[in-house]
C-alpha cells in the first residue's frame, strides 16, 4: 500500500517535470509575442502608423529621426529575393538529379556533403560573401561597391541550396514507383517523367520546400550583417549596399541605446514585421505539408 | 501444345530472366497470337507479372536485370529484349494497364493525351481526336465528357482504371498489357473492365496477368499456366479448364494448391 502510494507520488512529479519543460517553449514563444506586440504598441503611440509602413526613409537614430521602413522591407526582400533566384533551381535541380538520377550508392554520399553546408556557421558564409565572393565580382562589375546585395544574396542561396533539396527529395521520393512506372510505360524518358509526373505529384512538398527557404532567406542574419553594408537604402539596384530588418536590429542591439528610449523601441518595431513575414510564409508551408501528407 | 495456325504478334523463344543472380523465368516458350487474349495464371511469385514485364522492358529501369533468349515481335520480328533495341521504341508500340490505378496528378484529358505528348505531339486537333476516341473504346466517355479538365484522382477507382485503359489506347498500341488489372476494384468495377477486354480484342493483341481463373477463363482465348519460373502448360483456354494434361495444371485449377 505504502508502495503504490509513493509511486504515484513520483510520477506525479515526474509527469509535472515534463509537463513543464513542454511547457516552457510554449510560454517562451508567448512572452515573445506579447513583448513583441507590447513594445510596438509604445513605439506606435509615438510614430503614426501610416508613416511607419509608407515613409521610404530609415533614420531612426539621426537628430531629426525618420521611421519609414520601406528601405528595411525593401532591402529584406532584395537580398531574398536575390538568394532565391541561386536556391530554388540549384536546389530544385540537385534535387531531381538525387531522387531520380544519381545511383545509389552516390546519392548516399553527396547527400550527407550537401547537407554539410547547413552546418557550416553563418558567420563564415558571411565572411565569405566580404571578402571573397565580393572582390571576385568587383572584377566582372568594376561598379560595384564593397558592400552589396547581390554578393551576400548569392552566397545566401548556396546557404539554402541544403534545406530546399533536401525537403524536396523527401517529397520526390515519396511518389510512388507505380505512378513513375505509369509514365516509363508510355514510352517517356527520365527527364520526361520527372518533370511531368514526379514534379507535379511532389508539387505540394516542393512548394513546402520553396517556402522553407523563403522563411530562411528572410530571417537570415549574420551574413547581411557582414556583407550587404548597414545602409538602410530604398532601392531595388543589387550593386548598392542596403540593410535588412534583422542586420537593423543587430546594429541597434548592440550599441548602447537608452532603454525605452524611441531608438529602443524601433528594434520591437522592425522585430515585429520581420516576425509577421516569417509567420506568414510558415503558415503557408505548414498548410502545404499538411496537404502532402493527403496526396497518397 | 497445340500448334497455332492463325497469325502470330509475338513470341517468346527460351526466355531466362534474372533479378540480380536469382532465376525468375526458366526457359519460356510461349506465342501470341493476333488480335487475342492471352492469359497467365499461377500462384504469387510464379512468374507470371516477371514475364509480362518483360514485353515493355520494364524490368530495365531497375539494376542488375538480366535477359536472355528472346521475344520476337512480329510482323517486324526484331528481338525486343534484345540490347541494341531501346527500351523506349518497344515501350512505345507496347502498352501496359498496372495492377493499382495510377493516374497521373493532371486532368483526366491530360492523362489520356500523355502518350501522345511524351511522343511531341501537341496538336489540339489531333490529341482532341485521340483522347476522345481512346476514351469511346475505354468505355468512359460517357461519364468524363463533360469534365474533361477535372483531375483524374477525383475518378471512382473503377473510372480510374479505365482511365488507365485510355491512356495505354490512346497511342496505338500493338500489345496491350494488363497486370492484373482488377485486383484493387469491386465486383462491378471488375466486370466492366472484363467486358472491355473482350471488346478491345477486336483491335488490339492482350496479354492478360490474372490471379483470377474464373477471369481467365472468362476474357481468355488462350492460357499459360506458370510455376515456378516455368509454363507447365499453354493452351486454348476451354481445353485448360475443362481437359488440362497436366496434374499440376489440374490440381492448380481446382484449387488444390495456390
Amino acid at each position: 500500500m505504502k508502495r503504490t502510494v509513493s509511486r504515484k507520488i513520483k510520477e506525479r512529479i515526474i509527469e509535472t517535470g515534463l509537463f513543464l519543460c513542454a511547457l516552457s517553449s510554449v510560454f517562451i514563444t508567448l512572452s515573445i509575442v506579447v513583448i513583441l506586440t507590447y513594445e510596438s504598441y509604445g513605439f506606435f503611440k509615438e510614430v503614426s502608423v501610416v508613416e511607419f509602413f509608407t515613409g521610404t526613409t530609415w533614420t531612426p537614430l539621426f537628430a531629426e529621426p525618420k521611421f519609414g521602413i520601406l528601405p528595411l522591407v525593401s532591402g529584406t526582400l532584395l537580398i531574398t529575393a536575390i538568394s532565391l533566384m541561386v536556391a530554388l533551381p540549384v536546389g530544385l535541380i540537385s534535387a531531381i538529379y538525387l531522387s531520380e538520377y544519381a545511383p545509389h550508392k552516390l546519392r548516399e554520399t553527396i547527400k550527407p556533403v550537401l547537407e554539410l553546408l547547413a552546418a557550416v556557421p553563418t558567420v563564415v558564409y558571411g565572411y565569405f560573401a566580404l571578402l571573397f565572393l565580393t572582390p571576385l565580382l568587383q572584377k566582372i562589375l568594376p561598379d560595384l561597391s564593397g558592400f552589396n546585395a547581390i554578393s551576400p544574396g548569392i552566397i545566401m542561396g548556396v546557404m539554402i541550396v541544403p534545406y530546399v533539396s533536401s525537403v524536396s527529395e523527401d517529397a520526390m521520393k515519396a511518389v510512388p514507383m507505380y505512378i513513375r512506372e505509369g509514365s516509363y510505360a508510355m514510352g517517356a524518358t527520365k527527364l520526361q517523367t520527372a518533370f511531368k509526373v514526379v514534379i507535379p505529384s511532389a508539387f505540394s512538398g516542393i512548394a513546402a520546400a520553396f517556402i522553407m527557404g523563403i522563411s530562411r532567406a528572410i530571417g537570415e542574419t549574420m551574413v547581411v550583417a557582414i556583407a550587404a553594408g548597414m545602409m538602410p537604402n530604398f532601392t531595388i539596384n543589387p550593386m548598392e549596399p542596403v540593410q535588412t530588418l534583422t542586420s537593423y536590429i543587430v546594429q541597434v542591439s548592440l550599441g548602447d541605446v537608452p532603454h525605452g528610449t524611441i531608438e529602443y523601441k524601433t528594434i520591437f518595431a522592425a522585430g515585429m514585421v520581420l516576425f509577421l513575414m516569417t509567420l506568414f510564409f510558415n503558415i503557408i508551408g505548414f498548410w502545404l505539408r499538411k496537404r502532402i501528407r493527403e496526396a497518397y | 501444345m497445340t500448334m497455332l495456325t492463325t497469325e502470330l504478334k509475338a513470341e517468346a523463344e527460351n526466355l531466362n530472366f534474372y533479378y540480380g543472380s536469382v532465376q525468375a523465368l526458366k526457359n519460356i516458350n510461349l506465342s501470341v497470337e493476333r488480335r487475342k487474349v492471352t492469359a497467365l495464371i499461377g500462384p504469387s511469385g510464379c512468374g507470371k507479372t516477371t514475364f509480362l514485364r518483360c514485353f515493355n522492358r520494364m524490368h530495365d529501369l531497375y539494376p542488375h536485370n538480366r535477359y536472355e533468349g528472346r521475344i520476337i515481335l512480329y510482323p517486324d520480328k526484331i528481338n525486343i529484349i534484345s540490347p541494341e533495341i531501346d527500351p523506349i521504341e518497344v515501350r512505345m508500340q507496347i502498352s501496359m494497364v498496372f495492377q493499382k490505378p495510377n493516374p497521373f496528378p493532371k486532368s483526366i484529358y491530360e492523362n489520356v493525351a500523355y502518350g501522345l505528348r511524351v511522343r511531341g505531339i501537341s496538336k489540339k486537333g489531333i490529341l482532341d481526336e485521340a483522347v476522345e476516341k481512346s476514351l469511346r473504346g475505354a468505355a468512359l466517355w460517357e461519364e468524363v465528357k463533360d469534365r474533361l479538365n477535372s483531375l483524374a484522382v477525383d475518378l471512382s477507382g473503377g473510372q480510374q482504371q479505365r482511365l488507365c485503359i485510355a491512356r495505354a489506347l490512346a497511342t496505338d498500341p500493338r500489345i496491350l498489357l494488363f497486370d492484373e488489372p482488377t485486383s484493387a476494384l469491386d465486383p462491378t468495377a471488375t466486370s466492366k473492365i472484363e467486358e472491355l477486354i473482350i471488346e478491345l480484342k477486336n483491335e488490339v493483341t492482350i496479354i492478360i496477368v490474372t490471379h483470377n481463373m474464373q477471369q481467365a477463363a472468362r476474357v481468355s482465348d488462350y492460357t499459360a499456366f506458370m510455376y515456378l519460373g516455368e509454363i507447365i502448360e499453354f493452351d486454348k483456354t476451354d481445353k485448360i479448364f475443362t481437359a488440362p494434361s497436366s496434374r499440376l495444371t489440374e490440381e492448380y485449377i481446382t484449387g488444390r494448391f495456390g
